[in-house]
């Protein structure tokens, strides 16, 4: 595809006799927000796990923006536009929040061989850093130490983090991990907003969530894409529908 | 606002307080003491608040730092057996091959993590302890004295015993200054970021192993200095001074004082080595009571002296 942002190839991945991924080739388009739904232990977060460069591929390569980052590394790949969140919240417990989205910002404002001023004292770094905070609504919880926050803020912060990368796509890995229902209403609409803006890889459990945002839908078994297209041709697609939705459907039912 | 008056900065302005005035103790008693013994603490204060910028705020359990008193040490010792006395030579060495050392241990152990870490750097010091006792030519282990000190002509002339003890105590001030601004600068962020959650680092795109290098480079340079001082507090220089143990009572000094604290190594440097100088003239076997005194700071003070004092400023 002549406009994908992100081309994955055959990528595959074993770790011992089981199958991480197998095979797995994808585009994402530029602007798109993609979906990435499988039943526990489909290798959806070993698939993140590859795009972030948190492991490398036994096969296959990934192409950000036309140049190929197989073998980068993972700071690099942030550098390039490519940003993640963390399905467990990963932060820095003992900052503050805007702390933490800072410390994003400061990554991507050149080398950070500056000795000497005092970093939480520099507009350039806080200014940008309110910003994204404000983006996921937590202007006023900026000040409070991070391992004070609730789970909730927690992964409102996961995602202000992200964006403060001044990313060009996003890696969302379950960003509604344990959220109630109205904390995953906020950040259904959270997303929307940012749909428009950026491209967006999603990993997420809530079925709900992911047919109101996605534009498109792959679904992952055993490490192998068993369907790939629309909302509705995925929820229409018989095999899914077996593998996936119609165990959670007698699950439910 | 915060408070100036808590508990914590009143301890920590006594103190320093009382550093101030200890020569002023040994003139009006006429004991040069007390003066001797607080010229170790202060230079091994500086030691320790070197490693606290790797192992407080970086979270790198270095096992080796004691290596640097001895690289310190040796090159003003060295040069001086040479016939060169000048400080500005040897100091400016001291500091150089530290930093090379520390260059080239941070390079190899910082791509591991945890108890590997803390081997590697162990393992690296006690090559170096070794190297010393193999060095027939400078006293091998046994060591070897120092006739004349560091000459700053003109400048200080090191052995007046209270310009030297001020000497030392001003550089522990400047030490201290420079840590609490590298600490709060952009390249202190990413130091204690990488201490707080390094993958994470990584993840929004910090290439945080150069970081870490620079900052374990940094410390061991400046402890390389505390080693220059102490061969000239002594006179004296020998393996032992960088044998594991001592890069152990480094440790407890920044652990008992309070980690990530701007003076928590300094607390700590006095109160062991003042507990040390106590206990060993209460009995022989001192050592079976200091042992379980860090234990219980280790098990119910998790922030050292510091922590406590700070949380007795908020209780």
């Amino acid at each position: 595809m002549a406009d994908a942002l992100l081309e994955i190839e055959g990528l595959s991945k074993r770790f011992g006799g089981i199958v991480g991924s197998d095979a797995i080739s994808l585009a994402v388009p530029r602007g798109e927000l993609h979906a990435i739904i499988g039943p526990n232990g489909a290798g959806k977060t070993t698939l993140i796990g590859q795009l972030a460069g948190e492991m490398s591929p036994d096969a296959g390569n990934i192409r950000f923006d036309g140049r190929d980052i197989t073998a980068l590394p993972v700071y690099r790949r942030s550098q390039l536009g490519l940003a993640r969140s963390f399905q467990i919240s990963s932060l820095f417990l003992n900052f503050t929040a805007l702390d933490n989205v800072a410390l994003a910002v400061q990554a991507h404002a050149g080398h950070s061989f500056y000795f000497w001023r005092n970093a939480r004292c520099e507009a350039d770094l806080r200014g940008p850093a309110g910003l994204a905070l404000a983006r996921v609504g937590l202007t006023d919880r900026g000040d409070v130490l991070v391992s004070k926050l609730s789970h909730g803020e927690h992964r409102q912060l996961e995602i202000a983090m992200a964006l403060a990368t001044t990313p060009r796509m996003l890696l969302l890995d379950e960003p509604m991990a344990g959220m109630g229902p109205e904390e995953s209403a906020r950040m259904v609409e959270l997303l929307r907003k940012l749909k428009g803006e950026l491209t967006i890889l999603l990993i997420e459990h809530d079925m709900e969530a992911v047919f109101a945002l996605a534009d498109r839908i792959t679904v992952l078994v055993y490490g192998r894409i068993i369907a790939s297209g629309s909302p509705e041709a995925i929820r229409a697609n018989a095999e899914v529908r077996q593998a996936y939705l119609g165990e959670q459907e007698t699950a439910n039912g | 606002m915060k408070r100036m008056l808590t508990a914590r900065n009143v301890f920590v302005a006594g103190l320093l307080i009382l550093l101030v005035l200890v020569p002023l103790y040994a003139i009006v008693t006429d004991n040069l003491f007390p003066l001797t013994l607080y010229t170790r603490i202060v230079i091994l204060a500086l030691a320790a608040t070197s490693l606290n910028l790797i192992l407080g705020y970086g979270g790198m359990v270095s096992f080796g730092h004691a290596a640097y008193i001895g690289i310190g040490g040796y090159a003003v010792g060295i040069l001086a057996h040479e016939g060169i006395y000048s400080g500005f030579l040897q100091w400016p060495l001291a500091l150089f091959v530290s930093a090379v050392t520390a260059l080239a241990i941070g390079s190899l152990s910082l791509r591991t993590r945890g108890v590997y870490f803390i081997m590697i750097t162990l393992a690296f010091a006690q090559m170096l302890y070794y190297v010393a006792v193999s060095l027939d030519r400078y006293g091998a282990d046994d060591g070897m004295t120092i006739y004349q000190r560091s000459e700053f002509d003109g400048i200080i002339n090191l052995s007046n015993k209270i310009s030297f003890y001020y000497l030392c105590f001003g550089l522990l001030l400047a030490t201290i200054y420079l840590t609490w601004r590298i600490v709060n600068s952009r390249f202190g962020m990413v130091i204690q970021g990488s201490r707080s959650n390094d993958r994470r680092m990584r993840a929004i795109g910090f290439p945080t192993y150069r970081y870490r290098l620079v900052v374990f480079m940094i410390a061991g340079t400046i402890c390389g200095l505390s080693g220059a001082l102490l061969a000239n507090q002594t006179d004296f220089i020998s393996p032992a001074v960088m044998y594991w143990t001592r890069s152990g009572d480094l440790i407890v000094m920044v652990v008992l004082g309070g980690m990530g604290t701007p003076f928590g190594p300094v607390i700590g440097a006095v109160a062991l080595l003042l507990l040390e100088e106590w206990l060993s003239g209460v009995t022989e076997y001192w050592q079976i009571i200091l042992g379980p005194m860090l234990l219980l700071v280790v098990l119910f003070a998790r922030g050292g002296i510091e922590g406590l004092l700070a949380g007795a400023s908020r209780g």
